[in-house]
């Protein structure tokens, strides 16, 4: 056994996170290893002065308004997809209103007429598109479930 | 496997039926370590404070997908690391893009957020730390971060990161040797004016 070996059982004794048995067989190493005890010591004096640096409170304030924080915003997502489905849904409302009116018109040219009806094929085409290969990706996806 | 804590069960079949007062336990409950946690891995209050909430927000949305047996911790744990580890991303990317080295890998933002205003009862020694705990690498920092700022023991430290003990022990071995090295420590002593 290597000293490289014994660096698990050097950071449960730093930590004290080791059994008696543990501690027993490390601190014998610890007598006839000279390389380990000097590790050791190094550790020692880290773990000392980086357990004196501790981070700043923040104000009452942040606590006592965390959870309205947290809520407002949850609550706030909830009113974003509304608005977002609602904006979405009347948008295609009025756009298919607006190409109905134009082909309606007897007055609008035969070329406009055909081409607003192959933008409108076109945008179908990808939107289906676009939503079978999410579709297809989401049944496929093995990791979806990793890690819940 | 320690039995889950009761309340936090309750809650958890709560939170699944959409109670958002059932949710309110776990967040008054980990809110502080949320916050601490995220601060320690990107070094700035604002960020630590806007990336916690947002975890809390993200867990709310999916807690249904949770097993009924898995504690509420460790899971959350998970979404806030992510959280905090993309933020990074896009830190350093977005920096990278302003000094004109994009693709850079040797340009390190993280550290340069770690101020040290954070720290309470500062002096030049504890400021140092700090700052070179915003030098490690994510999987070190936040073995250093978890263990001295949040106290948890290996057993913990392992549950959230989804690893076994050794993985933990190793790799609080190898960031505490980054920071010695990184403190002008290591063989050498630390320095004269370190306790």
């Amino acid at each position: 056994m290597t000293c490289h070996d014994w660096k698990d059982l050097m950071m449960g004794y730093l930590d004290n996170e080791l059994d008696d048995e543990q501690k027993r067989r490390f601190e014998e190493h610890l007598k006839g290893c000279s390389e380990c005890a000097g590790e050791l010591k190094e550790f020692q004096k880290l773990k000392e002065i980086t357990d004196e640096v501790t981070l700043m409170e923040p104000e009452d304030k942040i606590w006592q308004e965390y959870w309205s924080g947290v809520y407002n915003r949850i609550e706030r997502g909830l009113g974003w997809i509304l608005l977002s489905v609602a904006g979405i849904v009347l948008i295609i409302y009025g756009g298919f209103r607006a190409i109905e009116e134009i082909i309606k018109d007897p007055n609008v040219e035969l070329v406009l007429k055909v081409g607003l009806l192959v933008l409108l094929v076109g945008l179908a085409i990808l939107f289906v598109s676009v939503l079978r290969e999410r579709i297809f990706f989401w049944t496929s996806d093995r990791y979806k479930d990793v890690r819940r | 496997m320690p039995s889950i804590c009761q309340e936090e069960l309750i809650a958890m079949q709560r939170c699944r039926r959409g109670s958002r007062k059932a949710f309110e336990v776990f967040v008054n409950k980990y809110m502080k370590d949320a916050y601490f946690i995220a601060l320690g891995l990107v070094g700035n209050r604002e960020d630590a404070l806007e990336l916690s909430q947002e975890a809390f927000i993200r867990a709310y949305r999916n807690i249904k997908q949770v097993k009924p047996d898995r504690k509420f911790f460790p899971w959350f744990y998970q979404i806030l690391k992510n959280l905090c580890v993309s933020h990074l991303r896009k830190r350093k990317y977005r920096r990278a893009g302003s000094l004109d080295v994009e693709g850079c890998p040797e340009v390190e933002a993280t550290a340069d957020c770690f101020s040290p205003e954070v720290v309470a009862a500062r002096n030049e020694i504890k400021d140092k730390v700090w700052q070179a705990i915003g030098q490690l690498d994510e999987k070190h920092r936040e073995v250093i971060i978890l263990r001295h700022f949040q106290n948890m023991s290996y057993d913990k430290i392992a549950e959230a990161l989804f690893c076994n003990k050794g993985t933990v022990t190793s790799r609080l071995y190898y960031a505490r040797k980054k920071l010695e090295e990184l403190l002008g420590a290591g063989k050498g002593g630390m320095p004269n004016d370190m306790p």
